[in-house]
């Protein structure tokens, strides 16, 4: 057993009654990490002997702190900026970038609730792929068997917490990126309504459609670290300024009565046979619990991938042109000129994903072919974000499966971009039109792989999305089942 | 239907400030080839009565003082440099 069998709120009292120390919880940390990590690959960079100081510092200060979070070991996905430990998001080009110089707006909220960084999580480069295959450090594995990938881009996020390596991680969400992984993994995750979290301190792959979000064991816990990283920022111009409701207050007011949409698109063809039985059996449960369900109609789902990677490209050629070899990061040794300096730079800096991206979204930009590509993403996102609406008028929540298949083989598709890009067809939707999303266990497939169940809900009403997951989650046991790294499924 | 040509190819890596090999003009034609025509499906949709969207939130321009603050210091900003000299960042020469 492990010290993160415990929810949140258990370790809290465990702090409180002094049974456990926070240094026992750091250490709990890095000693599963020794164990388990030249399999599961999840770490890119650790910060032991800071996180140990840290807490033998929090051990010695008052144990009357209010914050739930106190002293429980995080990871951090490797795109989110922190002070002066190394961020490269997984690129060669950031190699070198061993002292940042500030901390995202997260990582200061989640100082303010004493919560130990324990390193940082490998992803997919710049946060571009579904598979973690495009890390150019290794590829992160699946913990429920290591012949598969855990999904992407936040990867590593989501297999350090189903390997009980960290208590919970941040990961980030632009198409999928937090709540892929997390069904691949078996673990609950959930992206934010656009504008909710602060992505100050995110570096940036697609401005209009990134959101940092939580991934834990349960959902629960997912609401608490999610209370703990909302809020208005002055230093995101994207932030909204809103009034935060409590999540974890209205967990456990069931769903009774709950109005279910099931989009007819999201159980069809290319979704498997499994994935639709594991989501219907998950559907059964709601109807249980008093609430009801219907099919409904998304018209447009099936132009939402080619949409989002012209959108998603483009808005990336613009970020990603900061990476120029002057300010920080790897410089070529080649360099002649100042403009052969830029290319050698970045060629040499970036794989092949990153690369094929900036060339898709460079030319969309281009003249002559801006209206044709690019606007025409943009309008077809109004048609995308107006299915939803529709929705929403006559439903509390949409549910369906997070991703079409369970977890893929590591090196099954990673040369053909499409099938990879394919597999997000189920979540870029939900980016688009900017609304929260979460995944959540119901079940898994013959080989011992888990299965994901989508929850949808409106703009900032992540408090149904939660309470609807909740729900789920105390009616079922599909969270309780645990990888048996290093034992049976090698 | 598009037919991305090398030559294409190519500018928009001068564009993007990407040198790529003959090897990689040759894959990346057909990758984006394949990508472009498959963005192509798009085209099937009638779009001329509908808004793009730029940001699914209803943002108004968001203002502040001008008023300075402290941020980092000279050399915190230098720290991450490749070159740097007396202060400032070091590039190759612009002029040939």
């Amino acid at each position: 057993m492990s010290l993160f069998d415990y929810t949140l709120k258990e370790l809290q009292d465990k702090l409180h009654n002094k049974e456990i120390t926070v240094s026992d919880l750091v250490a709990e940390s890095y000693s599963r990490i020794n164990a388990v990590d030249d399999q599961v690959k999840a770490f890119l960079t650790l910060d032991e002997e800071k996180a140990k100081a840290q807490a033998k510092q929090l051990d010695q200060q008052s144990r009357e702190h209010t914050s739930l979070l106190y002293g429980l070991p995080i990871g951090i996905k490797d795109n989110i900026v922190t002070k002066g430990l190394r961020t490269t998001c997984a690129s060669q080009f950031l190699d070198n970038l061993t002292d940042p110089l500030y901390d995202a707006t997260v990582m200061e909220k989640l100082q303010k609730e004493n919560t130990v960084t324990i390193g940082k999580l490998n992803m997919d480069e710049f946060a571009m792929g579904s598979s973690n295959e495009n890390s150019s450090y290794f590829a992160t594995r699946n913990p429920w068997n290591t012949d598969y990938v855990p999904g992407g881009s936040s990867g590593g996020s989501a297999a350090a917490v189903a390997a009980k390596e960290v208590f919970f991680s941040l990961g980030s969400d632009t198409g999928g990126s937090i709540r892929q992984p997390a069904a691949f993994c078996g673990v609950v995750g959930s992206k934010p309504t656009y504008g909710l979290v602060s992505r100050f301190g995110l570096v940036a792959f697609a401005s209009s459609l990134d959101q940092i979000g939580p991934i834990t064991r349960t959902v629960e816990d997912n609401a608490h670290l999610l209370q703990a990283i909302v809020g208005h920022d002055p230093m995101d111009a994207t932030s909204v300024d809103i009034d935060i409701p409590n999540y974890s207050e209205t967990l456990d007011q069931g769903v009774k009565g709950l109005k279910i949409a099931v989009p007819s698109e999201y159980l069809a063809e290319g979704v498997s046979p499994e994935v639709k039985e594991a989501v219907l059996n998950g559907l059964k449960v709601y109807e249980d619990l008093g609430a009801t369900w219907e099919e409904v109609s998304l018209p447009h789902s099936r132009y939402a991938v080619a949409a989002y990677y012209l959108l998603s490209s483009s808005e990336a050629s613009a970020n990603l042109a900061r990476f120029d070899g002057v300010r920080y990061g790897v410089r070529s040794a080649q360099a002649g000129s100042m403009l052969d300096m830029f290319k050698r730079s970045r060629s040499e800096g970036f794989g092949d994903e990153v690369k094929r991206r900036i060339m898709l979204g460079t030319f969309a930009l281009s003249s002559g072919y801006y209206d044709a590509y690019y606007k025409k993403a943009q309008k077809v996102r109004t048609l995308i974000k107006n299915d939803f609406e529709k929705v929403f008028e006559d439903y509390d929540v949409i549910i369906g499966p997070t991703t079409p298949t369970p977890a893929f083989k590591v090196g099954e598709i990673i040369d053909d971009p499409l099938t990879m890009y394919a597999n997000d067809i189920l979540t870029i939707p939900v980016n688009l039109a900017g609304v929260p999303g979460m995944s959540l266990p119901c079940g898994f497939s013959s080989d011992g792989l888990p299965i994901g169940l989508q929850i949808i809900s409106k703009h900032f009403d992540e408090s149904t999305m939660l309470r609807t997951a909740y729900a789920f989650e105390q009616a079922t046991d599909h969270h309780k089942k645990q990888p048996e790294l290093g034992g049976a499924n090698k | 239907m598009s037919n991305i040509s090398k030559e294409q190819v190519r500018h928009v890596a001068h564009l993007a400030r990407l040198a790529i090999s003959d090897e990689e003009v040759e894959k990346m034609t057909k990758q984006l080839d394949d990508i472009i025509h498959y963005a192509e499906s798009l085209n099937e949709l009638n779009t001329d009565d509908v808004e793009p969207t730029t940001h699914v939130l209803d943002l108004k321009n968001v203002m502040r003082k001008d008023q300075p603050r402290k941020w980092i210091d000279k050399e915190d900003a230098l720290k991450n440099a490749p070159d740097k000299q007396d202060g400032q960042f070091r590039v190759p020469s612009i002029l040939e």
